[in-house]
């Protein structure tokens, strides 16, 4: 049977990598991989998944150096049909290591707060339904951001995170945005405050790593390039 | 000020800066690339250049759009790869602004005068 040569990173942020023989299986994904080498090889692997069809965002990881969802990404899409390559995997980028490829989350999460991205609604269950046309640009705008599972590969790809670790990254942001675009949000002025501040939207770079390797196809970059022009428009009108 | 309204402010002068240098800098290059291929002495550039309104007008835009430009940039980059933030950063670089711009018209003055 032809086998794997997978590279997994062992420990926390010291650490190193250690070798694992894997059979090659067909339509075999990443976290199969990994999942067999934590069964089969290794019980004390620690790693995260839960939904196994890219609906969680649990189980990103780097593989071969870039952030990738681990459940829907194929080995064979990755390396072929070559039985000498190897596979390297390692925790995310720009999140602190738990232990082995299990990343803690919570500073991704906390900035999701720290950007207002939560839905705070003005009507109450007396009020009658708000009339959201699916034609309008604000909801379009706001559908294209929607989708996001908050894996954190843009996060981990971001190299402005990198750099500055308080900036709110792609993430957060693509989620401010959706929201300043739901009519029926009504903290906007809060939270164009939020994200326009030091370490907000406007740090970004346009490098468009996020939007290159969004498992869900999203654009992060479109998103903050959003939130400037808005940022921009509410300081010429003096609300910002 | 707050801090929003200020990092907008910036963004847009770091943005309007650049789109006039983008302007400026390609006029300027092919000045130069005419200049020296044309074998132009610096007493003739002087002579074309001194009492023109036009140039001095083209070089005090472009100094001064250089001013707003190259500090905020390194104002990202003090942030970015040195962590410096703060008050004593903003300050040196108004500072260093304002070196560009004496610099900047003293030059262009010089063509000019």
């Amino acid at each position: 049977m032809p086998m794997l040569q997978v590279s997994v990173w062992r420990g926390t942020k010291e650490g190193r990598y250690v070798d694992y023989k894997v059979p090659r299986q067909t339509s075999q994904t990443v976290l199969d991989v990994v999942t067999y080498i934590q069964r089969k090889l290794d019980s004390t692997l620690a790693y995260r998944y839960a939904c196994r069809v890219g609906m969680c965002g649990s189980c990103a990881m780097t593989v071969n150096g870039v952030a990738r969802w681990t459940c829907r990404t194929h080995v064979g899409a990755l390396i072929g049909e070559q039985q000498d390559a190897a596979l390297q995997i390692a925790p995310l980028a720009n999140l602190p290591v738990i232990r082995d490829l299990a990343t803690d989350m919570r500073e991704f999460f906390d900035k999701w707060t720290r950007a207002k991205g939560f839905y705070a609604g003005t009507r109450t269950r007396h009020d009658d339904f708000a009339p959201v046309k699916p034609q309008s640009p604000q909801a379009q705008a706001l559908q294209a951001g929607i989708e996001c599972i908050g894996c954190g590969v843009c996060y981990a790809s971001c190299d402005v995170v990198g750099w500055r670790p308080e900036y709110l990254g792609p993430a957060a942001l693509n989620r401010a945005w959706t929201l300043l675009n739901d009519v029926r949000d009504g903290t906007h002025s809060e939270r164009l405050r939020a994200v326009s501040g030091d370490a907000g939207c406007h740090s970004c770079h346009t490098h468009i790593s996020c939007t290159e390797r969004c498992p869900k196809h999203i654009s992060p970059t479109a998103s903050i390039a959003g939130l400037k022009r808005a940022s921009v428009a509410a300081m010429v009108k003096g609300v910002l | 000020m707050h801090t929003a309204r200020r990092e907008a402010q910036l963004w847009l002068a770091q943005r309007a800066s650049a789109a006039i240098l983008g302007i400026c800098v390609v006029v300027h290059l092919i000045t130069i690339i005419y200049a020296t291929r044309g074998g132009l002495s610096g007493a003739e550039i002087l002579a074309r250049t001194r009492g023109n309104a036009a140039w001095l007008s083209f070089y005090v835009v472009f100094v001064l759009a250089v001013a707003v430009h190259v500090p905020i940039g390194l104002r990202a980059i003090a942030s970015e790869w040195l962590g410096w933030d703060g008050r004593m950063r903003d300050g040196l670089l108004i500072a260093f602004a304002v070196v560009l711009v004496l610099v900047g018209l003293g030059a262009t003055w010089g063509l000019f005068w």
